[in-house]
């Protein structure tokens, strides 16, 4: 498959890293005090599977909820403060200086607003998280766009959504996708932080601080590992789509290569 | 009738800021029905700005615009016009044949007509080939050929072409001027060609303007009474007698 294409050399070299990371400790440190080694965290894993799985689904649920809002409130702003040129001129400032405050910071204050037990809170951290970058980036890629190609547009008597179908939104993509893949891996940081703080206990964040908090490492990092995953499939998700959304786009990136 | 009548135009960018550029001072220029008119001047004399106001993609600063009598604007939202921008202005998401149907789409042409349309244009600049690659994937001399034949497809009855051919090799140059020329012939439509280039503006044209430095002016009209063109034109010294002519105008102005 086309949309695959590429993904085997970081597989590979996955896999030799943790080949190494095993070999390393069963040399050095076979009692595994500092760190487990995988084999021990994949026994952990194995051992607790209900309960990471169970975790994870909630976790997961949190991160691509929080996602899919983050992204839908982010792009919906951003066309709306492409409209209008002066709302851009004065909001789009505005949210990057926002996006300086760190978000992840909030979440005991965001626990008050939503309930200390309720994963509202948490939805909502990954929420904001998500949706500054996506507003810029989109915002940007949506106004940064080629002169001649709106004046082209204009010479035809284009309308304006027609403009903003035919050129803006294509050329907004990539910029898009690379927000994306940026706020895949901070929704699950975002989220497993949050839970730390609050919201259902059966999470992974919670998992990982009780099971440390028992010296049971290998089994918060069985829970991290479960977090890892949703990272990972969510990340790989996010470059297929972007394959099948632009496959233009990869023929830029593999300009003078053979096909 | 006139296809382009202008009285009277200036433009002024930013006026009243620091970075104010007088661009155009005071243009006056009638262009009838089947002429093919090129504009040359120093870089920066205005070209560009004068084939944009003819489009009415800006408004002059004083003075007016009337294409195919009436307002420029009118005619832009009529589709009056096809247009050919100084860089080729291609979008990369769309194949090459789907960038030459977009004129069409938009002019809500069915899809096969559009098909059909869009495999005589690539066969007429050549790029049969290359109908389904993506524009990144072409050389600037081949993206500069899509966009002629994008600016073409329609068959407008006046053609804006600003530069079209700076990015090609002379053989290819020479084969789309006698290709435009066919086209110009066959369909009595009416040509604004902006170029850097005397002997192109002597070979294609039934006048040249020359344009003088900023603010830009119309500095001399030479008429160009060539006859047909063909291989042997290039070789005929009442060609060469005209490029020089076009020559010496031009050095007056940069001076
Ligand atoms: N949108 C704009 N804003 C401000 N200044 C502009 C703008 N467009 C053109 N100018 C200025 O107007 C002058 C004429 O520009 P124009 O592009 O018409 O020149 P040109 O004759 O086409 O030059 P070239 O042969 O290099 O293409 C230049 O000094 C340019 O800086
Ligand atoms: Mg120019």
């Amino acid at each position: 498959m086309n949309a695959l294409k590429g993904f085997s050399a970081p597989i590979v070299a996955g896999v030799v890293l943790f080949g190494l990371w095993q070999g390393v400790l069963s040399l050095f440190n076979p009692q595994g005090f500092v760190l487990p080694a995988p084999s021990e965290i994949v026994g952990a894993l194995i051992d607790n599977w209900d309960e990471v799985y169970q975790g994870a689904r909630i976790t997961g649920f949190v991160v691509v909820s929080g996602l899919i809002a983050g992204i839908v409130l982010g792009i919906i702003a951003a066309l709306l403060v492409t409209r209008f040129r002066t709302a851009n001129e004065t909001i789009t400032p505005l949210a990057v200086a926002v996006n300086a405050i760190p978000i992840i910071a909030l979440a005991p204050i965001f626990n008050n607003w939503f309930g200390l037990t309720s994963p509202r809170s948490n939805q909502a951290i990954v929420v904001a998280l998500v949706f500054f970058p996506i507003f810029i980036n989109t915002t940007r890629g949506l106004t940064q766009v080629d002169r001649s190609q709106v004046e082209l547009m204009e010479s035809y008597a284009a309308s304006r959504s027609r403009i903003t179908r035919e050129v803006r939104i294509p050329n907004a993509l990539p910029f898009f996708f690379t927000a994306l893949k940026l706020s895949t891996s901070l929704a699950v940081i975002a989220a497993i932080v949050a839970e730390y703080f609050g919201g259902r206990q059966d999470a992974l964040g919670p998992m990982i601080t009780q099971s440390a908090g028992l010296t049971r490492y290998d089994e918060a990092w069985a829970a991290v590992l479960a977090g890892t995953m949703i990272g990972a499939v969510l990340y790989f998700a996010v470059l297929v789509l972007e394959r099948v959304a632009m496959p233009w786009h990869s023929l830029i990136r593999n300009h003078g290569d053979d096909k | 009738m006139n296809v382009i009548d202008i009285q009277g135009a200036t433009k002024v960018f930013n006026p009243g800021r620091s970075n104010q550029v007088e661009a155009l001072a005071e243009i006056d220029l009638a262009v009838e029905p089947g002429e093919f008119i090129t504009l040359i001047g120093p870089s920066g004399c205005g070209k560009s700005t004068l084939l944009r106001l003819i489009a009415s993609l800006i408004s002059p600063s004083t003075g007016s615009v009337e294409v195919n009598a009436k307002p420029a604007e009118q005619a832009r939202l009529d589709r009056d016009y096809g247009m050919a921008f100084q860089t080729a202005g291609l979008f990369d998401w769309r194949t090459v044949t789907k960038n030459i149907e977009l004129p069409l789409e938009l002019m809500g042409w069915s899809k096969g007509n559009r098909r059909r349309r869009a495999a005589e244009m690539l066969e007429l600049v050549k790029l049969s080939d290359f109908a389904k690659h993506h524009p990144s994937e072409l050389s600037g001399g081949m993206q500069q050929r899509v966009a002629i034949a994008r600016a073409l497809a329609f068959s407008p009855s006046l053609l804006l072409m600003d530069e079209p051919f700076g990015a090609l090799d002379e053989m290819t140059r020479e084969h789309m001027q006698d290709e435009l020329l066919r086209i110009w012939k066959e369909t009595g439509t009416t040509v604004v060609f902006v170029t850097h280039s005397i002997p192109e503006a002597v070979y294609l044209s039934t006048r040249v303007l020359v344009m003088s430095p900023r603010p830009g002016t119309i500095a001399s009209i030479i008429d160009v009474d060539l006859g047909g063109r063909s291989a042997a034109t290039r070789d005929d010294p009442a060609f060469f007698n005209k490029v020089t002519e076009v020559r010496v105008a031009l050095r007056k102005v940069e001076e």
